[in-house]
Formats: structure tokens, sequence, C-alpha cells
């Protein structure tokens, strides 16, 4: 009976896969053939528009948005992709859609003046309550319950753990809250709130933008914060937001995770997120719905901005009829992340210290949702002993029936060691190494998934997010924003936030038809 | 008798049993694998959470063994005697394993301690087999030889075992009577041993054992399918007549004499001896309030129990059903029993059954109806709570006509008044009005539900004659609630809060201690 120890240590060892499944990602060899120079000349007629917006992401998609609003309506959106969207780009199957990115939208600030009149027109905001409040509609409000903690090997409500918790560890959290709230509540000596949302808007007081300048994990050092249920909540969520450690983050942008939302809705909704199976791509299709087909040119590579004169000159390639057009523009709302425009619009990008961080995200069909020890399946559901971000429910929002069939999309930010290294580490892997990273981390977390897992389908990120390092602030301050060409991106501000890049593509549009002599009401 | 034999290794007879001890190194290695794998099986089967089952399962196993290896050196003499009494026991142990597992599962209080008390005493016993093989063999074979046939046997055995459990006995026996077959092979090594031995010593009192041990096993081999079914009694608590898992709940149905009970997920769902209290005071005081029911809808109750109610209604010409589970509304049309116990409502030509998440279908169905029955099971959880929102109730309102009328099932305002008046508070945030009544359903206890209208309901009920709960002097006492049952101050059911899901699970745990 010896032969029982062998065999006992192969089935600690399961073996995940094969599984179904895809290797996705952003179409690498366009963005290298633009790099290298690879793509053909301009040729044929040159095409005049009064403006042009180069980039489909949000931030673009929000300029054309407010454009729409304002009735400019002569104006063209290029894209590299096939879809426009960018971070907010979904999927589907059979059973439901799924995102591929950002998959949730916090309730916005009173601040946020242009996203809810966007909200408003949506459907998403239905009305206002007494106090002028608005009210969301409950259907795109996360459903109860939102969030789960696996810790100690029982899923709790919540994402910071509540038991097994020393008195210090308590006193800490209970301090780190506090101080936050302060945060939330503070405002700078030229009037503005301390952190808000959006970013722009904050405080230039130094006794806030000092904060700039140290890292989150040296900030909370030196407020005596070192318990380590603290620290890895923390972490989470600097990961989570920003893709990278705290020891990266600046304790600005660390704080301003916890202190910049004030969600502004009726019957106490202001804590709470907007959230579609498609994640995010919800917005990103009204939006472009908004703009219109007809003005967005998707599969175009912008391989060259230039200004001629007044005018600026745009080379962009149809990879679908392999033409490069020249497009003379009198105004342009440059709208792609900076990695790409510092090699296609020389004069107009390239901000020193803008790093990257890079993702992964999976969906993963289930013929069973899972469940597991203590509270129930929550919209998101995150593993303390897991290096993942945890998994989300696509079909949380729209099922009553808790145990059919569903997706749930597997997020990592890949922050451990250098951005370049983590990068080129991660296009290293292979599909199927990939499906049994993500099939090991979600069998840890709910192991009555074996054996239900049908397909892995995985998205790799290269650039998913600019990384609001320690001076990144400070460096972004300078960029200026002259006309003719005005920069639309998250990139600006540091911060890769829907919320941010739709003020940022709101503003852009409003200077460019500000330019173009255009009359409308600021929203911005 | 080792002991003596062990130099007369050239005799026929001491051939024979070196072949059936051989033999018998791949049989106890087979078995002993079985044994691990099915306590491994059934703890993922029963507890959950395999690769912990497994492993815990497995570790405990292997070094119970160890314990047993090492408690062998306390066998002196008689190795054939012990080894064939241990053949016996883990007969017994070993054979009755699965079954016993699965029956005192609904009835130990802790299961796991049962679990790994088998685990440990099957182990130990099958730790002990292989050191005294290898002594009663010694002398038959060199040792070089002796070492590589024993454990030649014991791999082989391990391998068959292996593949043979999850790919053959587990899908054809299945793992109660995989264990009484694998028992009836270690009994029948030690039958085998003490029939070739019968002359050398007395056998009568071991092959006695064996013999019962053996025709327990076969007992146990033919009731098989019934201890599987008396597990479930067990933790029904009566005859379990019917039980199905679906993609979306365990059905079970169990008779006890005349009463015929259907349970999801181990909930209660009706009692045939007093749902037609439930059944008439969920459809009647609807009905008797609305002047032309002809479209009805009902959410819920694919039992078709308050679709026979309605039926009995001529002015209804039709009847909407929307149920999740296909499998229930098969199972309460085709099962003779259900179909008699509803009256055929679910065949009924008058009545169109949808199989369809009703959040959903809610949301994209058109057209209005004269009265909507809202019966979902209790709100135990986040995805049924989803049923019971504000949001929910609003789609339910805009199906509503002008003049119709709605009741929803909604808990007991005994054990859970809160949650009950939660329900109402719901439904006049959706815009209608509201009236509570409840009943008394003895397998249930007291029982509440609530009337819905785009106006206040009435007070007159016009009711049919000929029912057997409610008529029009019991139809109004339903509405009058005592103190303890009063409306008090609660919040609204949202589906970002589900303050109903959380105060029904506050509530009933209370109750139930």
């Amino acid at each position: 009976m010896m032969a029982t120890g062998a065999l006992g240590g192969c089935a600690s060892a399961p073996a995940y896969g094969p599984f179904a499944g895809q290797l996705l990602g952003a179409d690498v060899a366009r963005g290298h053939a633009l790099r290298d120079g690879r793509l053909p000349a301009a040729s044929g007629l040159e095409r005049r528009i009064p403006l042009l917006v180069l980039g489909g992401g949000v931030a673009g998609l929000a300029a054309g948005w407010r454009l729409r609003e304002a009735g400019f309506d002569d104006f063209a959106l290029l894209e590299l992709e096939r879809e426009a969207g960018g971070n907010a780009r979904a999927g589907a199957n059979a059973q439901t859609a799924f995102p591929w990115g950002a998959h949730y939208l916090p309730v916005p600030g009173k601040e946020a003046v242009a996203l809810r009149h966007m909200l408003r027109q949506f459907g998403m905001i239905t009305g206002e309550d007494a106090s002028g409040a608005p009210i969301y509609d409950p259907y795109q409000l996360c459903a109860d319950l939102e969030e789960r903690l696996l810790w100690r090997g029982e899923w709790q409500e919540g994402l910071y753990p509540s038991t097994y918790l020393s008195a210090q560890d308590k006193a800490q959290r209970d301090r780190f809250t506090a101080a936050m709230e302060a945060f939330r509540k503070a405002i700078g000596r030229d009037g503005r709130t301390a952190f808000a949302s959006p970013s722009r808007l904050s405080s230039a007081d130094p006794a806030y933008t000092a904060l700039d300048g140290i890292s989150f994990a040296a900030w909370l050092a030196g407020q005596g914060f070192n318990s380590a249920p603290l620290l890895a909540y923390v972490r989470y969520a600097c990961r989570d937001d920003y893709g990278c450690e705290p020891e990266a983050v600046s304790a600005w942008a660390g704080i301003h995770y916890f202190a910049g939302r004030r969600g502004w809705a009726s019957d106490g909704a202001g804590e709470s997120v907007l959230t579609w199976p498609e994640g995010n791509a919800r917005l990103a299709r009204l939006m472009a719905g908004r703009v219109g087909a007809e003005r967005i040119h998707s599969n175009t590579s912008v391989l060259r901005v230039a200004r001629d004169g007044a005018d600026v000159l745009v080379d962009a390639h149809d990879h679908a009829s392999g033409h490069t057009q020249r497009w003379r523009a009198r105004a342009v709302v440059l709208a792609m992340p900076d990695f790409v425009a510092r090699h296609v619009a020389t004069d107009f990008a390239g901000v020193k210290g803008l790093t990257y961080a890079p993702w992964v995200v999976a969906n993963v069909a289930v013929s069973r949702l899972p469940s597991g020890d203590g509270v129930p399946l929550a919209w998101d559901n995150v593993a303390a002993g897991s290096e993942s971000l945890g998994y989300v429910v696509a079909t949380h929002q729209t099922r009553s029936n808790g145990e059919a069939v569903g997706v749930l999309t597997w997020y990592n930010a890949l922050s451990r060691g250098d951005p370049a290294a983590e990068r080129r580490a991660m296009l290293a892997r292979s599909l199927p190494q990939w499906q049994a990273i993500v099939a090991q981390d979600l069998l840890a977390m709910n192991p009555e998934l074996e054996g239900l897992i049908e397909r892995i389908d995985v998205w790799r990120w290269g650039h998913a997010m600019v990384r609001p390092t320690v001076g990144l602030r400070a460096a972004l301050a300078g960029v200026a924003q002259n006309g003719p060409v005005f920069r639309a991106h998250s990139d600006l501000c540091g911060l890769s936030l829907f919320e941010e890049a739709h003020d940022s593509g709101v503003q852009a549009a409003e200077r460019a038809m500000g330019w173009l002599g255009h009359v409308h009401e600021a929203l911005a | 008798m080792a002991e003596e034999t062990a130099p007369a290794s050239k005799s026929p007879a001491s051939k024979s049993h070196a072949a059936i001890l051989l033999l018998s190194v791949l049989v106890v290695a087979t078995c002993g694998l079985i044994y691990e794998l099915l306590a491994g099986t059934l703890a993922s089967y029963l507890l959950g959470d395999s690769v912990t089952q497994f492993s815990t399962v497995i570790g405990s196993y292997l070094f119970a063994m160890g314990v047993g290896s090492f408690l062998s050196r306390y066998v002196r003499g008689d190795e054939m005697g012990v080894f064939i009494r241990v053949e016996i026991m883990i007969a017994m142990l070993g054979g009755w394993s699965a079954a016993g597992l699965f029956l005192a599962f609904p009835m130990a209080a802790d299961f796991r301690i049962l679990l790994y008390a088998l685990v440990l005493a099957i182990g130990v016993l099958v730790g002990l087999e292989i050191p005294l093989l290898i002594r009663i063999l010694r002398g038959r074979f060199a040792f070089r030889n002796l070492v590589s046939n024993v454990l030649t046997y014991d791999y082989v055995g391990a391998l068959i075992a292996s593949l043979a459990f999850p790919l053959v006995l587990v899908p054809r026996l299945g793992m109660i009577r995989t264990g009484m077959v694998f028992g009836l092979a270690n009994v029948a090594v030690a039958v085998a041993l003490l029939w070739v031995l019968r002359r050398e010593r007395r056998v009568v009192v071991d092959m006695l054992a064996a013999v019962l041990v053996a025709g327990s096993l076969v007992a146990g081999l033919f009731l098989g399918e019934r201890i599987q079914r008396a597990a479930e009694i067990a933790y029904y608590g009566e005859g379990v007549i019917y039980a199905r898992s679906t993609p979306y709940q365990r059905l079970v149905l169990a008779r006890r004499g005349g009463d015929l009970r259907l349970y999801l997920n181990g909930n209660l769902q009706f009692s045939s001896r007093d749902e037609y209290r439930y059944h008439e005071a969920l459809v009647w005081p609807v009905l008797g309030r609305v002047a032309h029911p002809s479209r009805v809808l009902v959410l819920g109750g694919g039992d078709g129990l308050a679709a026979r109610e309605i039926l009995r209604d001529s002015r209804v010409a039709h009847v909407d059903l929307v149920d999740l589970d296909p499998e229930m509304t098969r199972m309460f049309r085709q099962i003779p029993q259900l179909s008699a116990l509803n009256q055929g409502s679910l065949s009924n030509p008058r009545l169109k059954v949808t199989n369809a998440d009703a959040f959903r279908w809610a949301r994209s169905a058109k057209g209005q109806y004269d009265a909507i029955l809202v019966d979902f099971p209790d709100p135990t959880d986040y995805a049924l709570g989803k049923l019971y929102t504000v949001s929910f109730y609003r789609e339910v309102a805009r199906l509503l006509a002008p003049q119709g009328v709605m009741v929803v099932q909604s808990t007991s305002p005994m054990v859970a008044p809160r949650s009950y008046w939660t329900v109402a508070q719901t439904l006049e945030a959706a815009g209608l009005s509201t009236r509570g009544y409840h009943a008394y359903v003895p397998s249930f206890g007291e029982w509440g539900y609530t009337l819905a209208a785009h106006q206040p309901p009435v007070m007159a009920a016009n009711l049919p004659a000929g029912l057997r709960f409610l008529n029009a002097t019991s139809e109004p006492l339903m509405f009058d609630f005592p103190p303890d049952m009063a409306r008090r101050p609660v919040p609204v059911n949202r589906l970002d809060n589900q303050a109903l899901v959380r105060s029904f699970s506050e509530e009933w745990a209370k109750y139930e201690g």
C-alpha cells in the first residue's frame, strides 16, 4: 500500500487545463508597425475638416460626446482598434456580456457636472429627490452584495477584514479611516477641495500638493501605520485603481483614492458604484452612439501630427483599405495615450516620467457560479491570500438565479517588478500558461469550481494605465494646453479613471470649440 | 502456524498458500486504495471543498497506515490468524464505510469526527496487512524476490483501484455499492485462506464471522439504492419518493402516510395536508377583489397549486405562469401524484408556462394582467432577494391593469415581522397601495401575504362557494394583526441595500435559535 503515497502526492497537484480560450489584446503588430515607420506615406487628396479627435478611448469619446452636445457636428474621430472604447471595451458569449477592462464608475460627486449631465441623458439618472440629489436607476447601481473578502478561510462582507484583528489593527484601521475622512472634507487655502473628482479641480495648496513628492508607503510609515491588514488593504486599493504598489504611488494619488470620492445621490446611494455586465463599455458605446458611427473611423493608425501654418496636418493609415490619408484640420483633440502620442505627435506629446502598468484580465466562463464558506457570492470577490485582484461576476446585475452558468472577470495588475520587465514577462507567457495561472488562482479561492470552468479568454494589457508615481502630478502640471492641438487623456492627470478621462475629453472639446469660435455653454 | 509451515516451502499446499497470499496482496492493495478514495470522495461530496477533504483524508489515512505498520511489531506468532481477522474487520468497516457515512451525515452532531475515526481505523488495519503478509511469506521466497513480489502486486493493485474507481465503479455502482463490493473482496481473501487452512487449524469461529460479514455486505449490495434514499429520509424525516438536482435547486418530494411534501434546497414549500389553506389564502383574496379577472399572471408557483385555484374561476380566460426551473414544472405536470394534487393545472389549455428568471422576464414583459400572484421562495439569499425589491415591484406594477390587484407571498409576520412589513413598505415605494393579511398554515405556522393595487384594495371580497378555508366570515379576519405582528417602521428593500435579505436572515436565525 505504499503506492498511496505517490498517488497522494499527485492528487494534491492537480493539472490546470487545457481550457478553451483565446489570447487577446491591443494589436501589437499595428502598434509596432506604427512605431517602426513601416506604414505607407500619405497619397491622394488632402481632406479638410474643422476638427479631428485622435483616439477613441474614453477621453476621445467624451470629447466627441461634448462636441455633439454643443451642436458641433463637423469632426471625425480616428481610432486605431476595431472598436472604440479603449480600456472600456467588452466581449460577450451566449450567456452574458463581460468587460475586458474597467467595469464600474463610482457615483459621481457634485463637482462632476458634465459627467452627471451625460448620465442623465443616458437614463442612468432618472430624476432628483426633494433635496436635489440625483436619483439613479436602481438597475444600474451595483446590487447588494457588493464586495466580499476571503480572509482566513471564510468569505466576509466588505474588503477590509473584520475578524482576527488585534486591538492595534482595529485602532489603526479607525485612525486611517478618520485621517481619510479628514482629507475628504479638507479645503485648501485657495478655497478648493483638497482632493476633488475630477482631480483637475483639486486645491493647489502646497499643504496637499506636497503629498505628490513622497510615496504613499512612506506617508503611511510616517504616520505610524504598520498594521498588516491595513497595509494589505491599501496595497489592494493602489493596485486595483492604479496598477502599482504603495511604494510607487504618490501619497497624493493614494489619498485621492480614499478621499476623492464624494458620490452624490438619493437614498444614500452616494457610496455605491454604477456597473453593467459589460462594464464601462456600456458608457463607451452610448458615447460612441452619440458621436455617430459616420464620424468614427476605426482601424485607423495616426502616423504623424504636425503644424502647418495655422492648420494641423494628420496622416492616418486605414488598415482596412491600406490607404494613408492626409487630413488638414483647424484644430485637433489629441486623445491618445502619451506612449503612443509621443511617437506620432512629437511636438505635442511626450511627458517625462510617465510609466504604464501592465495588466491581465481574463474572462472565465463557468457552468455554475462559485459560492464558498461565509457570505454568498458578491459582485466583487477578492481573496486576501491571493496576488490577483479577484473576480467580478458579470451576471451580478441581471439575474435573480444565483446558481446558473455565468462569467467571472478576473483581474491582475502586474505590479511587483519594474513595469517594462513585467510587460515582457507578460507577453512571453503563452495562453495555456495564463489560463493555468487564472485557474489556479480561482480554484484556490473557490475549490468548488473544479471541473466547472468551461473557457478562459485572456486579455493582455501592455500599457493598461498610467502609474501615478511620486512627482508625476508636478511633472504633468507643466503640460501646456495651447491651440490648435488640445490634449485629452487620463494620462494628463495621472489617474487612469473613467471620470478623469471624461473630464479631460470634455475640457479639451470645449477648448477646441473656443479656439474655433463655436459658442457653447461650459460644462467643464 | 506460519512458523511451522515456513520451512516446508516445497509442498503443494504451501505453494497454493503462496499463490493465494500473493493474490491477496493485489486484492488488499486495491481494496485499501478504494476505501481511501471513497472516504475522500464522500467527504468532498458531503462537506464540499474537495482539495481540503482529499488532502486531509489521504494524509490521515497514510498516517494511520504508518501506525498500523508500527503496531505490526506487537503481533508475535500466528501472523496468519491475525491477518485473517484483520481482513474480516477491514471488510466490515471498509465495506460499510460509504453507506455508514451517508446514513450518519444527517444525524451525526460532528460528522468530521466520525469520518476521521473511520479513516483512522481502516488505515491502521490496512497498515497491518503488508507487514504481516511479508512476514507470512518470508520463508517461501528469497528476500530479494519477496520484497519485489509484494511491492509489485501492491502497486499494481493501486493502479487498478485508481483507474477503476472514477471510470467504472462510481458511475456504475455508486459509492455505497462500491464499498460493499470491495468489502466482499477483503472477506473473500479471509475465506479463501481459512478454506486452505481448514485442516491445519480451527477455523470455525473465524469462518462464521467472515460469512456473517459477507452476508451483511451482500445484503447491503442489494439494499444500496434504499440506503441512499434512507440517507435523505434521515435528513427530511420522512420517505423520499423523488429527489433531483437541477441547475437551480435540489428538489425533494417526501411522503409520510397521506402527506406529500416538497422541499426546495431543504426548505419546505408545501405539505399536501394543509396547502389548501396556503393557496386559498394566496389566490382568493385577489380574485375576489377583481371584477373581471380575465388575464392572470403567476410568478413562481411552479408546483401549479396556485394555478389550480385560479383555474377554478371560470372568469379567468388566460393564465401566464413564469417559473425559473423547467424540471419543477415538468415534474408537476407529469408525475401522476403531483398532477393529481394540482388537478392537472399545468396541462390546462388556459395556462401557459414560461420557464424564465422572473427578474429578467418582468423587465421585458408587455401587456396587462387583471390579477398577479407573486409566489417566490423566501428571500434567503441575495439572488432571491432581488425578486422582493422596489425595482422588481415597479416592473410588476407596470404589468398590473389599472383596476387589477396583486398579492405577494411575504414570509411569516409572526417570526419575521420586520421582513414581513418590508414587503409592504417596498410595494408602497413602488407606487402601490397595500393591505396585509395572514393565515395559519400548520406546516408553515402563521404566514403572511400582502395585497397591492394602484388604488387601495377594497375591503369586501366576493368568494366562490365551496372553499375549504375561506368564506365571507373567515376572510376578513385575516386582515387583523395582533400587536406582536403589527406594522412597524422598516426600510424600503432596494437592489443596492437588500434590506430584506439581511432582516430575514436575522429574524429567522433568532427564531430558530
